[in-house]
């Protein structure tokens, strides 16, 4: 597996790609059901509170397996706080209150006796800005199996395995002993990938994963998280609409209503739907404008 | 090209359909063990203040069923506790007015006038005077201030030991607490406060006087209370430089024994366990700790009221 | 009309000169009155180690650190059992106060709620506490070795139970600091991999903090070295003439030897006080020098 020629002409064309939009388009545009058949996991009636603060209200969204459905939205619409709720990361907020339900495989994840640990093991997180931990690159990937206690019968191989899944491995494999810190920002990106992946999750949610990359380091991510629809689900945040056309199958597409009496802006789905759809023939009035520019 | 990834996939990713993953909460013993571990540190802070009063009051129960309240807060005696503490309010004041205007002068500077590099040396140097042991202090006091300083170069008529000695150098050693607090509070004032005034034409002192200052002031005032409380703790350098004997006097030049001295010196003496003179060492640090006690709670409470929210 | 443009004729006339307004004789006199401030400090400082050093100067031979007090031959007395001492009661002092600081600041930060009344009754005492006077430490060290059974006889384990507490907040508080420095980001990333909260601060937070703690401990522990009241109180005198041998033995620490000679009027023991001072000083800003090498070679900024 790890000198697979197949895998070497994987990453060969990933490189090829960068800024070749047409093909990156090509490859995201595929024939799928109007809605997800076969749902990895689903948001029910979900609604969050920070304190009083409403921050989400009613979201009902159903991501499909090995589909990249991308969040989008103006700012303080709640796409991250609805994110943040898929692997209960929303639970470390203080104050943080979820109503509804989050169903993964057909179990609530805000049930009680559900280990909020356990959710993350499979709903895995990339961070907006690259989060390296101040060890090496080696030590990174291997972090997440580690403190899991995952069953590993070679560290090396796994190790190398996520970092090709990432498609970083042929950058750092002569020095895997170095700090991470010393990677570029897109690489230290694909490397919070690689952690991600190494810990063997099934879905791999992105807050905007892209936001703090040059222009080249982000279109080598958008590639990545194209190639890793195939194995993963993918949830991914996005302020960037182009990116979301780019690489995603489904849209979502929120909104903020301000409270007519506080003035507090919660967080509502306008428009859920297929990613050419949303783009190309929006249903809702706001979501046009926002696609066109007129608002947001 | 998609057969290579197939091939990743099925061994990195857990997707098998149909197979739900287990959610179901681990017990982690071992973490709750050591969680509980942690928490009981933190309460060891609480056990402590709370042994602090058990420890003062039993005592001080004990001297108050052999001594009558008004023969300890008298104004003369051997159980008398009114010069002690009218001592330590003269040394403490003595103190103070050398340690604001400095303290305060200090951070000015630093703040307001040093380069960060400037400062980088500046402040650890003058923390360094808080690094000082008070023993040190005290025997400065006693071997340089006194006869050199006040009675050969400023030709003072003053004791052996005396108030004002024993306050100047105190006054020196808490400089660093209400400097350093000080221009922490100066420092957290929003550089666009500062801007605003010299682009309106004020100049760096005006700056510092009426828009800094002002700005921190809870912060600064917070500096000044703690410094005080401080000053009115500290032990050895009054135990060596301003008396050891009770004195109700507000001349400085004259030695004086206050609070602390009383106890540091008491304590050095040979007193049986349970004896009158043993159980008034607990009463004059019980009477220490609640003065010390208000005037922190009131410094924290002055943080809290006045915090400025940028 | 005429006055304003007179006022910016002047005005010009000012910038063309380049006379600042921070050079007027006011702002001048304000500015030397700040420089007074933050030099007479370290004049004192200078003016203090210079005369401590000239008084002491024939005692700085073998016998300051081999030899015991003396009362027979008071120029010949020594702080052998003061430096070890200062030295046992250090290392028992950091032994009791260190774990205990570090664990409690490690809840403080990254376990306990705020939400609840006690976690926050938790954090004023600890206020409070940092600014209890260092002898009413040496009052319930005294009540807590009468519980043990201990009396006042100053040993080693009594005066490190008072000088651990004294400097159990400065650890506690410095500790916090240092954990706080640490990047959320770092700890959401170990948490969103399945590690557990206490999984995150063992190997993530922990080790990122070590040379902030170690910072704070050394600083707390040179505070401790050089206290002499709390000891005063738990029963330590000055003339103790053998090494100290185990927790439970009669002790003697520096400071209390330098304060005993102090009261003392020969002339030969204030000398001896005065190279014990350098001694002291020196160990204690060593230890200084230590922390602030250990911040500014291991010290990560984020």
């Amino acid at each position: 597996m790890s000198t697979s020629p197949a895998t070497i002409s994987a990453s060969g064309s990933t490189t090829d790609r960068v800024g070749s939009l047409a093909d990156v388009h090509e490859a995201a545009e595929r024939v799928l059901p109007d809605l997800p058949t076969d749902p990895v996991m689903e948001a029910l009636d979900l609604n969050v509170y920070y304190g009083d603060f409403h921050a989400v209200h009613n979201v009902n969204l159903a991501f499909g397996r090995n589909e990249i459905t991308a969040l989008i939205g103006p700012s303080g619409c709640g796409k991250s706080t609805v994110l943040r709720c898929l692997n209960r990361m929303n639970d470390l907020v203080a104050g943080a209150r979820v109503e509804g339900e989050v169903s993964y495989h057909g179990q609530n994840i805000y049930a009680r006796g559900v280990d909020p640990i356990a959710v993350r093991t499979q709903v895995g997180m990339v961070f907006q800005k690259p989060n390296p931990f101040p060890k090496s690159i080696y030590d990174n990937v291997a972090y997440g199996p580690r403190v899991t206690g995952m069953k590993v019968e070679n560290m090396d191989d796994l190790v190398e395995e996520a970092l090709r899944g990432a498609a970083l491995w042929d950058e750092v494999k002569d020095k895997l002993k170095q700090s991470a810190y010393g990677l570029s920002g897109g690489q230290q990106q694909r490397l919070c990938i690689a952690r991600t992946i190494a810990t063997k999750p099934d879905v791999i949610l992105m807050d905007e994963p892209c936001s703090a990359l040059d222009p080249i380091a982000t279109s080598r991510v958008e590639d990545l998280m194209i190639s890793l629809r195939e194995d993963y689900t993918i949830i991914v945040v996005t302020h960037n609409m182009q990116q979301a056309a780019r690489v995603s199958d489904r849209t979502a597409f929120f909104t903020a209503r301000p409270d007519e009496t506080t003035g507090n802006r919660t967080g509502l789905l306008v428009e859920y739907n297929l990613t050419s759809n949303i783009f190309s023939n929006p249903n809702d009035k706001r979501t046009e404008d926002y696609i066109s520019g007129r608002f947001g | 090209m998609s057969d290579a990834h197939t091939g990743a996939g099925s061994s990195l990713g857990t997707g098998l359909p149909g197979v739900p993953p287990d959610l179901s909460g681990r017990s982690r013993p071992g973490e709750r063990a050591i969680q509980a571990v942690l928490f009981t540190s933190a309460l060891v802070s609480v056990a402590i203040t709370v042994g602090i009063v058990v420890a003062l009051v039993r005592p001080v129960v004990d001297f108050f069923a052999d001594v009558p309240f008004g023969d300890f807060f008298a104004l003369e005696g051997d159980l008398a506790v009114v010069p002690l503490v009218a001592a330590t309010f003269v040394v403490t004041a003595i103190a103070m007015l050398v340690a604001v205007p400095l303290g305060l002068g200090a951070a000015m500077y630093l703040s307001e006038y040093a380069s960060p590099r400037v400062r980088k040396v500046l402040k650890p140097t003058v923390e360094l005077l808080a690094g000082v042991p008070s023993v040190v202090y005290g025997f400065f006091a006693l071997a340089f201030v006194t006869p050199t300083l006040l009675q050969k170069i400023l030709n003072l008529e003053v004791g052996f030991t005396n108030a004002l000695a024993a306050g100047l150098v105190l006054g020196v050693m808490i400089i660093p607490t209400i400097a350093s607090l000080a221009e922490d509070a100066m420092a957290a004032v929003p550089q666009a406060m500062r801007q605003g005034s010299l682009a309106m034409g004020a100049n760096r002192m005006q700056t510092t006087l009426r828009v800094v200052f002002p700005a921190a002031l809870s912060g600064i005032a917070a500096a000044v209370v703690l410094g005080l409380s401080r000053a009115v703790g500290e032990t050895m350098i009054v135990a060596l430089a301003a008396g050891a004997r009770k004195n109700l006097s507000i001349d400085p030049r004259e030695g004086m024994q206050t609070m602390t001295g009383f106890i540091a010196q008491t304590a050095g003496g040979e007193n049986p366990v349970g004896s009158t003179s043993y159980n008034m060492l607990f009463a004059v640090g019980l009477l220490l700790f609640v003065i010390t006690l208000i005037i922190n709670i009131i410094s924290i409470s002055i943080v809290r009221r006045f915090r400025q929210v940028y | 009309m005429s006055s304003v443009a007179a006022r910016t004729a002047r005005d010009l006339t000012r910038i063309t000169t380049g006379r600042s307004r921070d050079r007027t004789p006011g702002s001048l006199i304000f500015l030397g009155g700040l420089w007074f401030s933050l030099f007479f400090g370290v004049m004192v400082l200078i003016v203090l180690i210079v005369t401590t050093a000239i008084d002491g100067a024939p005692r700085f031979d073998g016998a300051l650190f081999t030899a015991y007090d003396s009362t027979l031959a008071p120029e010949r007395t020594g702080f052998r059992a003061g430096i070890l001492g200062s030295i046992w009661l250090m290392f028992t002092t950091a032994v009791l106060a260190v774990p205990l600081g570090i664990a409690a600041a490690l809840y403080l930060e990254e376990f306990a709620d705020n939400g609840r009344w006690y976690n926050r009754f938790i954090e004023v005492n600890l206020q409070n506490l940092a600014a209890v006077p260092s002898v009413v430490y040496g009052l319930l060290a005294v009540a807590v070795m009468a519980l043990m059974g201990f009396e006042r006889k100053g040993i080693v384990l009594g005066g490190a139970i008072a000088l651990a507490m004294l400097i159990l907040p400065v650890i506690i508080i410095t500790t916090r600091e240092a954990v706080r420095a640490v990047p959320t980001e770092i700890r959401h990333g170990s948490l969103a991999l399945g590690a557990t909260v206490l999984q995150t601060t063992w190997r993530q937070t922990l080790p990122s903090a070590v040379p902030g703690i170690a910072t704070g401990t050394i600083l707390g522990l040179s505070r401790a070295i050089g206290e002499a009241a709390p000891l005063l109180l738990i029963g330590l005198a000055g003339a103790v003439r053998f090494d100290p041998a185990g927790i439970f033995s009669p002790v003697t620490a520096l400071p209390i030897q330098i304060y005993s000679m102090t009261s003392q009027s020969q002339e030969a023991y204030q000398q001896a006080a005065s190279a014990a001072i350098i001694v002291l000083l020196v160990m204690i800003l060593s230890l200084n020098a230590l922390a602030i090498f250990i911040r500014n070679k291991f010290q990560r900024s984020w």
